[in-house]
């Protein structure tokens, strides 16, 4: 087999759409497929701790509702969602102050899901979306496969900065450009585990109103507070202006990937045919297994017993990062949520850092593909929600080893920031 | 069903290329079934030893990449455990892999090499960084490329193109490794040559690959995604040279002490010096890997090329207990 003029090893190379050009395999991607080894204590995925579900009321509420309801749970159904479901969800919002109808919710294949549409009927190719300093890594892969620019805004403790804000929407308005949305993790941020304080909600509202931009307002932590009762939704404040995501990821089971948006009546018709386009509906089988776990089952006692535990991790994490971590590193306190956001000392590069973090077997995810336009290379996100306590502060003990080693040969070399790498 | 009996294919790991070593470990186990062979893909960890000794197999395929496959530690385990395996033995695997140790070995068997050093975290350490990287810029000249010495499919590995970019270089080398060969920039046609010995008439080169990476740098991206290199089978070079180039393959294959197969790169440079880069033991067998393009360019199928290998594996395990198998 001679292959005249080179073989590029995929016939349909030349076929592609423009938007595929960045999606290639990467070195960070072979790190990762390591990580997942039991040997590794992986502080590098955001997963929820679901061991800690009842899984035999489950297994047992699940068999009873294929038997009874097989019929309809196997089956297509509408592309907004099960109206019981929906209703539930409406529910589930009012906890966070949310006054809704369960006609304006749709339900999706989890948040992800959510964001993809949202990106598909508002985003064309060059379209800026505002974003937090830095970014759920998952939405800013959603906005870039639909070529838009993510413009970063300034978090400090307390939350999106809003005068960044007002300076991020002048310039985005000085270059011509288009800002279609603001998207935002309020509560318990992923990664940065902040939390944006009430006194700035109403003037972050109000900047984006007098400005015409939409807020994606992402909330998939937000019952997962661990001082006290949920913060009122950006979207409790207001009827229009907000596109709220929810997820039952966190406060109920990653794999049954049902989340949902809750959208103005004319928003939500497009969502509802974007989503039809993309799944018909979302899967029955998951959507009833969570109504029936809302419907008969002390759901709310479980989300207690998810807050307690990720506490317990969380005060884990930040006490072995306080006995550990040398001058120069700081982190920040998580009220709630599975992150805590490093910023490691001067001349450390994160990405760098990772190949030895694994030999040290433990594992993180390095704070540049938070941002979009390659910050972060300090930084680090720790997710302290899957392992258990013990296990949390090993993680951690193992990384500040990793981290004197990594110090070391910064000091050696002096600490110069690190050039493209050849891979 | 083939008679060579139940064999395992080993994949996996806790290397940094897990995820392309489970990829050429399912290749070849696909490649096998086909043929009717009883075979099984086996990860890598605590539960291998004890499974061995509790059900020994006929033989062995080792697609485990990167230090844990290519080290000679596994290859070291499975000769305790009396069991015979496709490829160099542990002591060879662990000349090869570390490519200062090898690019020494080929240069003493005629091979030119481009001008390295190699050099541990300590020796900068103790001797003063900046000192010392001066010395090396001065002695090698720029460009340079840094790579890990133990270690493959181009992780951690830096061009340097300025003397500013090479303390950067080295801190992320070392992140994968603690010594780091700085070698020398060589341009030229990047070939990959495959060498099989599975017969009497010794190790045999397979048509040399031509890379041309589109990007410019054969990185990690550029191996394992598929459009973004362009492979050249047999390469575009004058017949001559392409005999030249599967000699230097073979020389280091024989003078590595390798057997059964291996992969050399080398760099042909535009006067047609033929430079020596690495041998790989473990040669990736993923859909973008080269052995298996090799192969099909001379219509071998890979099934049939493993399913031989483990047969002469296994009769090197028959005829030889208590060996290094």
């Amino acid at each position: 087999m001679e292959m005249s003029g080179g073989s590029r090893l995929d016939p349909y190379v030349d076929r592609y759409a423009a938007r595929t050009h960045g999606m290639t395999t990467s070195e960070i991607r072979a790190l990762f497929a390591v990580a997942n080894r039991p040997e590794i204590i992986s502080m590098g995925g955001g997963s929820p701790f679901v061991s800690a579900l009842p899984l035999d009321v489950i297994a047992e509420m699940t068999s009873k509702l294929i038997a009874e309801q097989g019929a309809k749970a196997l089956q297509y159904m509408g592309g907004q969602g099960d109206e019981r479901l929906r209703e539930l969800i409406c529910g589930v919002m009012a906890l966070e102050g949310i006054s809704a109808s369960p006609d304006d919710v749709v339900v999706t294949v989890g948040s992800q899901q959510a964001l993809d549409i949202v990106s598909r009927i508002f985003l064309d190719p060059g379209d800026v979306v505002i974003a937090e300093a830095p970014s759920y890594v998952g939405a800013l892969g959603t906005f870039t496969q639909y070529q838009a620019d993510v413009l970063h805004v300034t978090m400090d403790d307390a939350g999106l900065v809003p005068a960044a804000l007002r300076e991020a929407i002048a310039r985005v308005a000085r270059e011509g450009r288009h800002a279609k949305f603001l998207y935002t993790v309020p509560n318990y941020h992923n990664p940065a585990g902040i939390t944006l304080v009430e006194e700035r909600r109403d003037e972050i509202l109000a900047i984006c109103a007098e400005a015409g931009l939409l807020i994606l307002e992402d909330n998939p932590y937000g019952l997962l507070g661990f001082d006290g009762p949920p913060l009122p939704a950006l979207r409790s404040r207001v009827s229009e202006g907000v596109l709220y995501l929810g997820s039952f990821s966190k406060t109920f089971a990653a794999g049954v990937r049902v989340g949902w948006v809750l959208a103005p009546p004319g928003v939500k018709e497009k969502i509802v045919m974007a989503s039809e386009a993309t799944t018909l509906c979302p899967v029955a089988l998951s959507q009833y297994v969570v109504a029936e776990f809302l419907a008969h089952h002390p759901w709310q006692e479980q989300v207690k017993v998810f807050r307690e535990l990720y506490r317990v991790r969380r005060d884990a994490c930040l006490e072995a990062l306080t006995a550990s971590f040398p001058a120069g590193s700081s982190w920040t306190r998580p009220a709630g949520g599975f992150y805590v956001w490093v910023t490691l000392p001067e001349g450390v590069d994160a990405k760098a850092m990772l190949p030895r973090a694994i030999q040290g077997r433990v594992a993180y995810v390095p704070g540049i593909g938070f941002y979009a336009d390659g910050q972060g290379q300090r930084n680090l996100r720790l997710s302290y929600s899957l392992p258990e306590p013990e296990r949390v502060r090993e993680g951690v003990r193992r990384l500040a080893g990793v981290l004197a080693d990594e110090l070391d040969i910064v000091t050696t070399f002096g600490g110069r920031p690190a050039p493209e790498a050849a891979s | 069903m083939s008679d060579l009996g139940h064999v395992l294919v080993l994949a996996g790991g806790v290397s940094f290329e897990r995820e392309v070593s489970l990829s050429s470990g399912r290749r070849v186990a696909d490649a096998l079934m086909q043929l009717g062979v009883d075979v099984e893909l086996v990860d890598v960890d605590a539960h291998l030893l004890p499974r061995l000794a509790n059900d020994p197999p006929a033989a062995v395929f080792v697609a485990v990449h990167g230090v844990e496959g290519e080290d000679g530690a596994l290859r070291d385990a499975l000769d305790l455990s009396g069991v015979p395996y496709v490829g160099a033995t542990g002591s060879a695997a662990r000349l090869a892999f570390d490519k200062a140790v090898a690019k020494a070995i080929a240069g003493r068997a005629g091979l030119p090499t481009p001008a390295s050093v190699a050099l541990q975290h300590a020796a900068f350490r103790d001797l003063g960084g900046a000192m010392l990287l001066d010395r090396v810029v001065e002695r090698l000249g720029l460009p340079l490329v840094v790579k890990p010495a133990r270690g493959g499919s181009a992780l951690g590995v830096s061009v340097v193109r300025t003397a500013a970019e090479l303390p950067p270089a080295m801190v992320g080398c070392y992140s994968y490794d603690s010594v780091a060969l700085v070698e020398r920039f060589v341009t030229g046609v990047e070939l990959a040559i495959s060498v099989i010995d599975d017969g009497a008439d010794g190790p045999v080169a397979l048509p040399a690959v031509e890379i041309e990476a589109l990007s410019g740098t054969f990185d990690y991206a550029a191996r394992y995604t598929a459009g973004m290199t362009e492979y050249h089978v047999p390469a575009r070079l004058d017949p001559a040279l392409a005999a030249a180039a599967a000699d230097v393959a073979v020389t280091a294959h024989r003078a590595l002490g390798l057997r059964d197969l291996s992969r050399t790169d080398v760099i042909v440079t535009s006067d047609g010096r033929i430079e020596y880069l690495e041998t790989n033991v473990s040669p990736g067998m993923t859909t973008t890997s080269l052995l298996p393009l090799a192969a099909a360019a001379v219509g071998r199928d890979l099934g049939t090329l493993c399913r031989d290998l483990l047969q002469q594996a296994a009769i090197r395990g028959r005829s030889a207990p208590g060996a290094p198998v």
